[in-house]
C-alpha cells in the first residue's frame, strides 16, 4: 500500500523510455529538445500544483522564483573572476574544484563559478526570498494575496529589466553546461539530447516523488484541512501559516531548479523567463491539470509547452492559454483528466439549462472539494 | 517643484480613473476584475475607430455603449454560471478574460498606437499655473473623475437600483430575500464598470496614447490606487491616484526614473500587508465600502 | 480506497499517453528521415529559409512589418522564378519576443528543417540567445537586430543588416556640433533598443566633445513622459536626445512643449515610422533623427543609388498591405535579398559558399543604406547609410549633411552622394 503510491511514477519512467525509443524508431529524436525543455518548466508546474491545488493559495509571480534561479547561475557562471585569479580565496575555490576554468567560443579564458555552487546558491537565494516574501503576503488572501504575488513577479521583471548585471533587456548567454557526474551534462548540443531528456526526467519524477510524499505526510493532511477549511484547521490547532509557507517555499524552490537547470539547457536566459504572462501561463497549466492534480499538472506541463515551444500555436501562444483558463475555469475547474470532470460537465450543462443554478454540485469523491477561500469582507 | 507636483497630478488622475472601475464590481460582488484594465483599452480602441466617421462626442458615447454591452456579455457568458464559485477560480477567470481580450484587440486592430485627439485646444496646449504647465487634457481627465464619482455616489445612495445593488454587497442572500433581482444586479455592475472603462480609455487617450497591451499595466495601477483608498470607495480613489501620482513623480525627482513604476508596487505590498482596509478607512471598514 | 486507485492509475495512464499519442503523430506527420534539403535536393527542390520574428508581444512593432514584407519578398522572389531556377521555402515562426522561445524554434529549424538559413529573430536579446547555435551548426544568421554584439565578436556564419547605433549617435553628435550644442540630456526605454543606444550615447561623447548632463531611463510601459521631462529640464540642457522604439517617442516632443522645455529633439532611427510623425501631431515639427532613406524615398533624387530598390519595397509593401512602411520591416527585406543575391553568386545553397558569398558583397543597395561587407565586417553598413530627417510642417524632411561629415564624405561614399540635393537650413535651431 505504501509503495503503491509510486506506481504511477514507474510506469510514468516506462511511458518516458518509451516515448523516446518511439522518437528514436521514427528518427525522430529532434522532438526530445523541446520535451527537455518543457519538462524543465513543468518543475514550476509540479511546485505551483502543491500551492494551489493542496494548500489552496495562489501565486501569480512563480515565473520570478524561476528566474531567481536561473539568473543566479547564470551570473555565478558567466561572472568572470580572472581579475581576482590569485586572491586566495579564489585559489582556495579553485583548488577544491567550486572556481573552474574554461575558455569560450572566440578563446577568451572565462574563470568562474562552478554550477554547482551556482546551483547551491540558487536554490537558497530562491528559498530565502519566498521566506521574506511569504512572511507577510501568506497572510492575505484572495485577490490580495494574488495581487501581491503579482507585485512580487512584477519586481523581479523590472529588477532584471534595469540591472546592467542582469544583461537588462537581452539577458544573460554564453552560460556554460553543468557537468553532473560520470560525464553526464546539462547541455543542450544536439549530440547531448538523448542524455539530457533523461536527466530531465529523472529531475521531474523525483521532483513528483517528492510532491506525492508531501501529499501523503502529516504536512500534506494539514494542507488539504486548510483547503478545506481554513478557521477549522486552525482550531484543531494546526499552524496553517507555517505550513503554508512551507509549500510556498517549497514551490519557489522547484521554480528556481526550473529556472537553473533549464538556463545550462539553454546556455542562456532572458528577462521574458520573468514575465507576468509566464507566470499567469503556470496558473493555466495548474488550472488544466486539474488544481489537485500533480499527474495532470504535470502532463499538461509537459504537452503545453511543448506545443508552444514548437510554434504549434501560431500568433494566437498567448491567447490559447487564455482560452484555457477561461474554458477550465468556467467548465471543468477539476481539470481534464480527471473522469470526475466529464460528469461534472455534464451535469454544469444540465444545471445550466435548467437554471437551477444555485443548487451546488455534490463534491465527487475522488477530489478534494474545491478550494473555499474566503471573500475578503472585513 | 511645482512642475513635478503639476506632472505627478497628471499621472494621478490618469490612475484614479481606471480605478474607479474597479470598485463597481467588487462593491456588488466583491470580485476584483482583473480585465479592467482591457475594457479600458477596449473602450478607447472602438472611438478611436469610430472617430473617423463620427463627430468625437458620438464615437466616445457609441464606444462607452458597445464596452458596456461587452461588459454585459461576458459577465452572462462567463462570471454567471460560476458566480458561487471560490475566488481563486473567479480570479482566474478574469485574467483568463483580460489576456483573451488583449489578444483579441491585437487581432482585430493591430499593434500599432493610437490615439484620440484633444478634447479642446491643441496637442500642446496647456494651462500655466504658477509658471509651471499642465496640458488641458488632464483637466479633462480630471473633470471626468469628479463627474463620474459624483453621478456614482447620487446612484448609489438616491436610487432605488443604486441601493439594492449595495444590499447584494452586504449580504447576497438578504439582498435575495428581499426580493432584489441580485443577479441582475451583479450583471449590471459589469456593465456599469465597463462603461467607466470605456469612457475611462477615451479621456486619457489623447494623454497615454492607446495600444492593445496597455491594459494590464493601467490595470496593476488602477488597482494599487484602488487598494490605497480602500477597495469600493470611489472618492477616497480620486484621493489615492492623486497621491501615488505625486508620490511617484517627487519619488523621480529625486532618484533614478527606472525606480518609477517599483514605487508603486512598493505602495501596493506595504499596503496589502499593513492596511489593506486602505488609507482613508475608518477604523469600522465596513463604511469604507459605500461608494 | 479502490476506487481512488483506480482514479490515479487512470490518471497516470492518460497522462503518459496523450504527450506519448501527441508526439508521435506530430512524428509521423513528419517525413521520417529527414534529408539534408540544403545541399542535396534536386536542381529545383526548394531552398529552406527559416525566419523567426517577434510578431505579437511587446515587439510587435518591429516583428509584424518584419514578417509581411518577408512574406511579401518571397512571394515576389517566387513568382520570378525563384533563385537559380529555386524556389525560396519561407518557414515563419512567431518568437512573441521570447527568448527561449526563439532558441527552441531556431533549433527546430536548424535540426528538423535543416535550413540554409535563419532570418530574423527581431530583437537583439532573442539574436545572442541563437548566435552560437547558428555558428556551431553553420546555419547563415542574418539578423534583424541591431546590437554590436552580434557581429562583435565575429561569427563567420553571423550577419547583421540594420545599421550601427554606433554611427547613429555619431551623426547625431555633428550635426549638434554644427548647431553649437554641447550640453545633452539622455532620456531611454528600458528595453533592450533603449539600452543599446544609450550605451553608445554615453560611449561617444566624450570623443564627440559632447556632456551628457543627465541620462534617465524611463519605463518601457510609460506613457506620460511629463515627469522625467522635468527632470531633465532642471539640468539645463542644450538638447535632448530620446532613444526607444516605442510608441512613447511621440510623446516626447508634446510633453516637451507642454511642459515648456524649448531646446531640440534628437530622436532615434526607432522614430523612422510615419505613423509615429503623425502621432506626435504639430509638435513633432522641428524634431531630427538619424535614419535609413526609406522614410524620404519619394525626395531622393532620381540617381540615388537607393532610389530604386526604396521604391520599388515602399510602392509594394503600402499597396499590399494599406499601411505605411517602417524601417524594421526594411531590415527583412534586406536580409532577404542580400541571401538571394549571395545564393545566386555562390550558384547554390551550399553553407559555406553562400556565407563567403555574402562577405563578397559589395555596393549592394538595401533600404538601410549600401551594403559592403567582408571578412570582416559582417554588418556591412557605414554612417553614410543614415541621413539627418527632420520634420517640417509634418513632413518628413532632409537636413543638410554636418560639416564633419562632409569632410569626410568623398573618401568614403559614393560619388552619388554628393549630388544629393542639400536640405533648407536647419528647422530646429534652438530658440
Amino acid at each position: 500500500m505504501r509503495l503503491g503510491r509510486y506506481v504511477p511514477v514507474l510506469i510514468a519512467a516506462a511511458a518516458a523510455v518509451g516515448l523516446q525509443q518511439a522518437l528514436a524508431w521514427r528518427e525522430a529524436t529532434h522532438y526530445l529538445t523541446q520535451i527537455t525543455m518543457a519538462a524543465y518548466y513543468a518543475l514550476v508546474v509540479i511546485g505551483l500544483c502543491l500551492l494551489m491545488g493542496y494548500a489552496g493559495q495562489v501565486s501569480l509571480g512563480h515565473a520570478g522564483f524561476f528566474a531567481i534561479g536561473g539568473y543566479t547561475s547564470a551570473v555565478l557562471t558567466t561572472y568572470n573572476l580572472m581579475a581576482w585569479r590569485d586572491t586566495p580565496l579564489i585559489a582556495a575555490g579553485r583548488r577544491l574544484g567550486l572556481v573552474l576554468q574554461r575558455q569560450d567560443l572566440y578563446g577568451a579564458d572565462i574563470l568562474s563559478f562552478s554550477p554547482w555552487v551556482a546551483l547551491l546558491i540558487a536554490l537558497l537565494a530562491a528559498a530565502l526570498i519566498a521566506v521574506l516574501i511569504g512572511l507577510p503576503i501568506l497572510r492575505l488572501r484572495g485577490h490580495y494575496l494574488a495581487m501581491a504575488t503579482l507585485g512580487f513577479g512584477l519586481i523581479i521583471d523590472r529588477i532584471v529589466l534595469g540591472t546592467p548585471l542582469f544583461g537588462q533587456a537581452d539577458g544573460i548567454s554564453n552560460v556554460p553546461p553543468f557537468g553532473l557526474f560520470a560525464g553526464l551534462e546539462v547541455n543542450g548540443r544536439a549530440m547531448f539530447r538523448v542524455s539530457n531528456y533523461y536527466i530531465a526526467t529523472a529531475l521531474v519524477l523525483g521532483a513528483m516523488v517528492l510532491a506525492i510524499n508531501l501529499v501523503h505526510s502529516r504536512v500534506g493532511r494539514a494542507l488539504r484541512s486548510i483547503h478545506q477549511n481554513e478557521e477549522a484547521a486552525h482550531s484543531l490547532g494546526i499552524d496553517i501559516y507555517r505550513y503554508k509557507l512551507a509549500v510556498f517555499v517549497l514551490s519557489a524552490v522547484l521554480a528556481a531548479a526550473g529556472g537553473v537547470f533549464l538556463t545550462h539547457y539553454n546556455a542562456s536566459i532572458g528577462p521574458s523567463e520573468a514575465t507576468v504572462m509566464k507566470s499567469v501561463r503556470y496558473v493555466a497549466i495548474v488550472a488544466i491539470g486539474g488544481m489537485a492534480n500533480l499527474w495532470g499538472a504535470l502532463v499538461m506541463g509537459v504537452v503545453l509547452n511543448f506545443l508552444s515551444l514548437r510554434g504549434v500555436f501560431g500568433t494566437y501562444d498567448d491567447a490559447v492559454f487564455g482560452l484555457i483558463l477561461v474554458a477550465i475555469m468556467v467548465l471543468a475547474p477539476e481539470g481534464l483528466l480527471r473522469p470526475s470532470t466529464w460528469r461534472r460537465m455534464m451535469s454544469q450543462v444540465r444545471q445550466t439549462m435548467s437554471r437551477r443554478d444555485f443548487r451546488k454540485p455534490a463534491p465527487s469523491p475522488a477530489a478534494p472539494p474545491p478550494v473555499e477561500a474566503k471573500v475578503h469582507r472585513e | 517643484m511645482i512642475q513635478f507636483g503639476l506632472s505627478g497630478i497628471t499621472h494621478g488622475s490618469v490612475y484614479a480613473i481606471v480605478a474607479i472601475g474597479f470598485n463597481i464590481i467588487y462593491n456588488t460582488t466583491g470580485i476584483i476584475n482583473f480585465a479592467q484594465g482591457e475594457f479600458v483599452i477596449l473602450g478607447a480602441m472602438i472611438a478611436i475607430t469610430l472617430a473617423g466617421v463620427l463627430p468625437l462626442p458620438a464615437a466616445i458615447a457609441l464606444a462607452v455603449a458597445a464596452t458596456m454591452l461587452l461588459g454585459g456579455l461576458l459577465e452572462l457568458v462567463f462570471i454567471r454560471p460560476v458566480r458561487h464559485a471560490p475566488v481563486l477560480r473567479l480570479i482566474v477567470i478574469t485574467i483568463g478574460l483580460s489576456i483573451l481580450m488583449r489578444e483579441g484587440m491585437l487581432h482585430v486592430w493591430d499593434e500599432k498606437v493610437r490615439a484620440l485627439p484633444v478634447f479642446t485646444g491643441t496637442d500642446t496646449s496647456t494651462v500655466t499655473i504658477a509658471g509651471a504647465h499642465i496640458s488641458t487634457q488632464a483637466l479633462w481627465v480630471l473633470g471626468a473623475c469628479g463627474v463620474i464619482v459624483a453621478a456614482l455616489t447620487l446612484f448609489f445612495r438616491r436610487t432605488t437600483t443604486g441601493r439594492a445593488m449595495r444590499a447584494c454587497a452586504d449580504d447576497r442572500m438578504a439582498a435575495r430575500l428581499c426580493g432584489i433581482p441580485e443577479r441582475w444586479m451583479v450583471t449590471l455592475s459589469f456593465v456599469l464598470s465597463a462603461g467607466i472603462g470605456a469612457l475611462a480609455g477615451c479621456v486619457i487617450s489623447p494623454i497615454t496614447q492607446t495600444q492593445y497591451d496597455m491594459g494590464s499595466s493601467l490595470a496593476i495601477k488602477g488597482f494599487t490606487v484602488a487598494v490605497l483608498g480602500g477597495l469600493g470607495n470611489s472618492m477616497a480613489a480620486v484621493a489615492a491616484g492623486l497621491l501615488l501620482g505625486l508620490l511617484e513623480v517627487f519619488t523621480i525627482s529625486q532618484l533614478p526614473v527606472a525606480y518609477e513604476e517599483a514605487v508603486s508596487i512598493v505602495v501596493l505590498l506595504l499596503v496589502l500587508v499593513c492596511r489593506p482596509t486602505g488609507l482613508f478607512a475608518r477604523p469600522a471598514a465596513g463604511a469604507a465600502r459605500a461608494a | 480506497m479502490a476506487s481512488r486507485w483506480a482514479n490515479l492509475l487512470c490518471t497516470a495512464l492518460a497522462a503518459m499517453l496523450i504527450p506519448a499519442s501527441a508526439v508521435l503523430a506530430a512524428a509521423a506527420s513528419q517525413p521520417a528521415a529527414s534529408q539534408p534539403a540544403v545541399s542535396g535536393g534536386g536542381a529545383s527542390a526548394p531552398i529552406k529559409v527559416g525566419a523567426i520574428f517577434a510578431i505579437t508581444g511587446p515587439s510587435a512593432n518591429l516583428g509584424l512589418p518584419e514578417s509581411r514584407t518577408a512574406e511579401m519578398l518571397v512571394e515576389t522572389i517566387n513568382a520570378a522564378g525563384g533563385v537559380n531556377g529555386r524556389p525560396i521555402q519561407l518557414l515563419m515562426k512567431d518568437s512573441g519576443g521570447d527568448a527561449a522561445k526563439a532558441q527552441a524554434l531556431a533549433s527546430q529549424f536548424i535540426d528538423e528543417e535543416h535550413v540554409l538559413a535563419i532570418i530574423g529573430p527581431s530583437t537583439s536579446g532573442e539574436t545572442m540567445r541563437i548566435k552560437n547555435l547558428c555558428q556551431e551548426n553553420k546555419t547563415l544568421l542574418l539578423s534583424c537586430a541591431a546590437a554590436e554584439t552580434i557581429v562583435n565578436p565575429l561569427a563567420s556564419y553571423v550577419f547583421k543588416v540594420p545599421p550601427r547605433d554606433a554611427d547613429a549617435v555619431r551623426l547625431i553628435y555633428m550635426t549638434m556640433k554644427d548647431h553649437g550644442i554641447s550640453r545633452i540630456g539622455i532620456i531611454s526605454s528600458s528595453d533592450g533598443y533603449g539600452g543599446a543606444g544609450k550605451g553608445q550615447l554615453e560611449k561617444i561623447a566624450g570623443e564627440s566633445g559632447m556632456t551628457v548632463a543627465i541620462s534617465e531611463v524611463y519605463d518601457k510601459g510609460e506613457t506620460d513622459l511629463t515627469g522625467v521631462l522635468t527632470k531633465v529640464k532642471g539640468a539645463n540642457v542644450q538638447a535632448v536626445v530620446n532613444w526607444s522604439a516605442l510608441p512613447s517617442q511621440s510623446q516626447v516632443a508634446k510633453n516637451m512643449k507642454q511642459i515648456g522645455l524649448d531646446v531640440p529633439l534628437y530622436q532615434s532611427m526607432g522614430f523612422g515610422n510615419v505613423k509615429y510623425v503623425q502621432a506626435a501631431g504639430e509638435s513633432a515639427n522641428g524634431t531630427l533623427f538619424p535614419c535609413g532613406r526609406l522614410l524620404v524615398a519619394e525626395i531622393l533624387p532620381k540617381d540615388h543609388p537607393q532610389k530604386a530598390v526604396l521604391m520599388a519595397y515602399k510602392t509594394e509593401y503600402e499597396s499590399r498591405y494599406k499601411d505605411n512602411v517602417s524601417t524594421f520591416g526594411g531590415h527583412a527585406y534586406d536580409a532577404l535579398l542580400i541571401l538571394t543575391e549571395a545564393i545566386k553568386k555562390a550558384g547554390g545553397a551550399d553553407p559555406e559558399k553562400v556565407r563567403e558569398a555574402i562577405e563578397n558583397i559589395k555596393g549592394h543597395a538595401g533600404t538601410a543604406g549600401i551594403f559592403n561587407f567582408s571578412d570582416k565586417d559582417h554588418c556591412g553598413l557605414t554612417i553614410d547609410g543614415f541621413e539627418m530627417l527632420t520634420v517640417r510642417d509634418g513632413k518628413i524632411a532632409i537636413l543638410a549633411q554636418p560639416a564633419a561629415m562632409k569632410a569626410m564624405t568623398p573618401a568614403s561614399a559614393p560619388a552619388t552622394m554628393k549630388s544629393m540635393a542639400p536640405a533648407a537650413a536647419p528647422a530646429a535651431k534652438a530658440k
